[in-house]
């Protein structure tokens, strides 16, 4: 099963390394890794995408939590949740596409960032789900060059 | 706040964290350090390889609980300590690895003899740091100390650039170190300790199954205790020999891959499993799924992570064994319940046991004038009474050491066990007679572990450290080849040694004294002449070349399904 965790580390350098260390050296896998500054510039927050058994998420969790540099690692899947990735594409839109590119972004809620004589870049931002989608559709048309965060994701606020 | 020298600040927080014995060899990157060490009164051992050095301050670190220290240079020096400190880290050993490193300016620019310690010994230290600002120095090496030696302790290194050891830091008083993001669990959840003792007031057939955490958290005093008052079986991992002594009547010895027949029997029919400080390795389980099938399972852990790891546990408890052991007890105490009734209740259980080791004892057969490796360790330990400290090679001399020396307190016992090292026995046998300077140190050595630290021959002599060598030569990879005879068709691929020196005219050259033996009749006595001599000995004992290390469980089998005599 997939599972968003979320952890809070020291804002070192060297540390993001420790992490991916520990998950290539124990053989667990990594579907998405994000990583950014939080408001506290000393303190780092990584949200990663894994997958597999009971066991083998919790021993994930607790080896997480046992590299000295990690102050708090919680798998926010196990609650309520809210995830969110941004893509950049860029997909051929000429003269026959172009109206199809556009009203398929405008579905999915994207902008178009950027446009060449035979191109559009367009930003989206959804769940992963959502961003599959997009990019499933769009594939017939010509996708030229693609390019995504990995997931970010917050517990959702209690709501009392 | 005082402004110091870089390198005066950190013999000054060495000499704070109590460290009077260091071991290292020098290099151009530390050559400041080494200059204000020449004034300073701490020891400096200096040692003929990097490796002896870390595995010194390993086995300094194994006898005296204490954080044990290395000096390496950069490049090189330090990639030459990463066998060792990776042998530290399987173990939980505390040390504090010292590297020197090309001045900051010159990181990353493949200066000469640059190489990223740090980032080769990620993944085999407990944690690591670069020191790349001169006020970050003190509080590094006093976190490092903290972070070595509390927990489930293990290896930290420093990597030190050149020129920040040579400019001004700052030096202040040193305060209590609490750091946010690690705070190990020392308590036990008292509730958990309920259940597990209730637990054990139910049991028919405990077992106790201790590892190297009984040793490293001190409590087999508390563990003698349980055991004793319940009258519960003991079994031990290889880095828990010692943790209960072997000559108490429930001991019933190492478990696992060599284990005795007793334990493993014990563990298969048991219907309560009393992990304490022990991880389920694959050396001691066998195939997981037939191990311990009928009990529960309590597992007393420092780290959370060895718990469920291998194995599902039933009730797990977070803690220092100590403190986990004293509560069980105290619980016991004022439980209300008649306590020996209790232990009578176990009886049969103890018959059944006793049985197992009447029909299969530990044995092997002692045939005419050909030296038995058993019959040398049987030998030594009954002329040290057990009581030696014993650090060995890798192999079955480190088998036979862990069968049949019977030891009788912990911090007797210095092996490589989770890593395995050859070449591990002699420097740590120099670390642990630096330490107890009276104590009798003996390495149970294989000829071709001997090999790959023999040099360190040499350090014994300079340091008057008159350790003893116990070569159990039987002029093969011993270990490799029993596998090749089992399980290879006796197809000796690359274990047979064709070319071995001389130990005792090698010994000699070293100004150490070499004795050899090659019959049974000689054996004792050049063990008492190798005790009696104040200098290193080697005693080369020539043994049966192909004596097997029994029971054995093969890999991946069943723990029951040991291969004996
Ligand atoms: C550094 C290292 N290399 C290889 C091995 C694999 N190995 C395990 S036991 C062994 C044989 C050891 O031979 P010896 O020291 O003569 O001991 P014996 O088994 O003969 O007692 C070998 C090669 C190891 N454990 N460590
Ligand atoms: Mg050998």
């Amino acid at each position: 099963m997939k599972h968003t965790i979320s952890v809070l580390l020291q804002n070192k350098p060297g540390v993001l390394s420790r992490v991916t260390g520990l998950f290539s050296g124990r053989g667990f896998n990594i579907e998405s890794l994000s990583v950014a500054e939080t408001l506290d510039s000393t303190i780092s927050c990584l949200t990663l995408v894994t997958s597999g058994d009971n066991a083998i998420i919790e021993q994930i969790t607790k080896q997480l939590h046992k590299l000295i540099d990690v102050i708090k690692v919680t798998d926010i899947s196990e609650s309520e949740y809210v995830e969110r990735e941004m893509v950049l594409i860029r997909v051929k839109a000429e003269a026959s596409t172009r109206a199809e590119v556009l009203r398929v972004i405008d579905i999915f809620r994207g902008k178009v960032v950027d446009v060449s004589p035979k191109t559009y870049t367009v930003e989206l931002t959804g769940s992963a789900s959502k961003i599959q989608a997009v990019i499933d559709i769009l594939r017939p048309i010509g996708i030229k060059e693609i390019v995504r965060t990995g997931t970010i994701a917050m517990a959702r606020a209690p709501k009392k | 706040m005082e402004k110091l020298k870089g390198s005066i600040a950190i013999i000054k927080c060495l000499k704070e964290e109590g460290v009077k014995t260091i071991f290292g060899f020098p290099g151009g990157a530390v050559i400041d350090l080494y200059d204000d060490l020449y004034d300073s009164d701490i020891t400096h051992v200096l040692v003929r390889h990097e490796q002896g050095a870390v595995h010194a301050a390993d086995g300094f670190a194994r006898v005296t609980g204490e954080v044990g220290v290395a000096l390496l240079t950069s490049g090189p020096g330090a990639t030459n300590g990463v066998t060792a400190i990776a042998t530290a880290y399987m173990d939980s050993i505390p040390l504090v690895i010292l590297t020197g490193q090309v001045p900051t300016p010159l990181i990353g620019n493949d200066a000469f003899q640059e190489v990223d310690i740090v980032g080769i010994t990620r993944p085999c230290t407990k944690h690591n740091y670069l020191v790349s600002k001169a006020e970050d120095l003190v509080p590094t090496i006093r976190e490092a100390f903290h972070i070595a030696r509390t927990g489930r302790p293990g290896p930290v290194l420093i990597d030190l650039p050149k020129d920040i050891v040579a400019s001004m830091v700052d030096f202040d008083e040193k305060k209590p170190i609490r750091m946010q993001n690690y705070q190990p669990t020392y308590e036990p959840h008292m509730g958990q300790i309920e259940k597990a003792c209730k637990e054990i007031l139910k049991a028919k057939r405990p077992v106790l199954y201790v590892g190297g955490g009984v040793i490293l958290s001190d409590s087999n005093e508390e563990l003698t205790e349980l055991a004793n008052k319940l009258k519960i079986p003991v079994t031990m991992t290889l880095m828990g020999l010692g943790g209960f002594p072997g000559r108490n009547d429930l001991s019933m010895g190492m478990l696992g891959m060599h284990g005795s027949y007793t334990a493993n029997m014990a563990v298969a029919k048991s219907d309560l499993l009393i992990a304490v400080g022990a991880r389920f390795d694959d050396r001691v389980t066998g195939r997981v799924d037939a191990f311990a099938p009928h009990a529960k399972i309590i597992h007393i852990d420092i780290d959370p992570t060895s718990i469920s790891k291998n194995v599902a546990v039933d009730i797990p408890i977070v803690a220092d064994c100590k403190h986990a052991l004293i509560a069980m007890n105290n619980w016991f105490t004022t439980c209300g319940h008649n306590l020996e009734e209790v232990a009578a209740t176990h009886a049969p259980w103890l018959e059944t046991i006793a049985d197992w080791t009447t029909k299969h004892p530990m044995a092997y057969l002692n045939e005419g004038e050909i030296i038995k490796p058993q019959y040398v360790v049987e030998k030594l330990d009954e002329l040290t009474n057990g009581d030696a400290i014993i650090t060995t090679e890798v192999g079955q001399n480190q088998m036979w050491a862990a069968q049949f020396y019977k030891f009788s307190k912990p911090r007797r016992l210095v092996t490589s066990g989770g890593l395995g090292t050859m070449g591990y026995g002699l420097p740590a046998a120099i670390g642990a007679k630096m330490a107890f300077p009276d104590a009798m140190v003996i390495d149970v050595a294989g000829d071709g572990s001997i090999q790959m630290n023999i040099q360190e021959l040499a350090t014994a002599k300079q340091y008057k450290c008159p350790v003893k060598i116990c070569l159990l030569n039987n002029n093969y990879l011993g270990m490799v080849r029993q596998w090749q005879e089992l399980f290879y068709d006796k197809r000796y691929a690359a274990t047979v040694m064709e070319v071995t020196p001389d130990f005792v005219a090698l010994a000699e050259a070293y100004g150490a004294v070499g004795l050899r033996a090659t019959k049974t009749s000689e054996v004792e006595s050049v063990i008492k002449e190798a005790l009696s001599i104040d200098n290193v000995v080697l005693m080369d004992f020539r043994i049966a070349r192909e004596e097997g290390v029994f029971p054995m469980v093969p890999a991946g089998k069943a723990t029951t399904e040991m291969l004996l005599v």
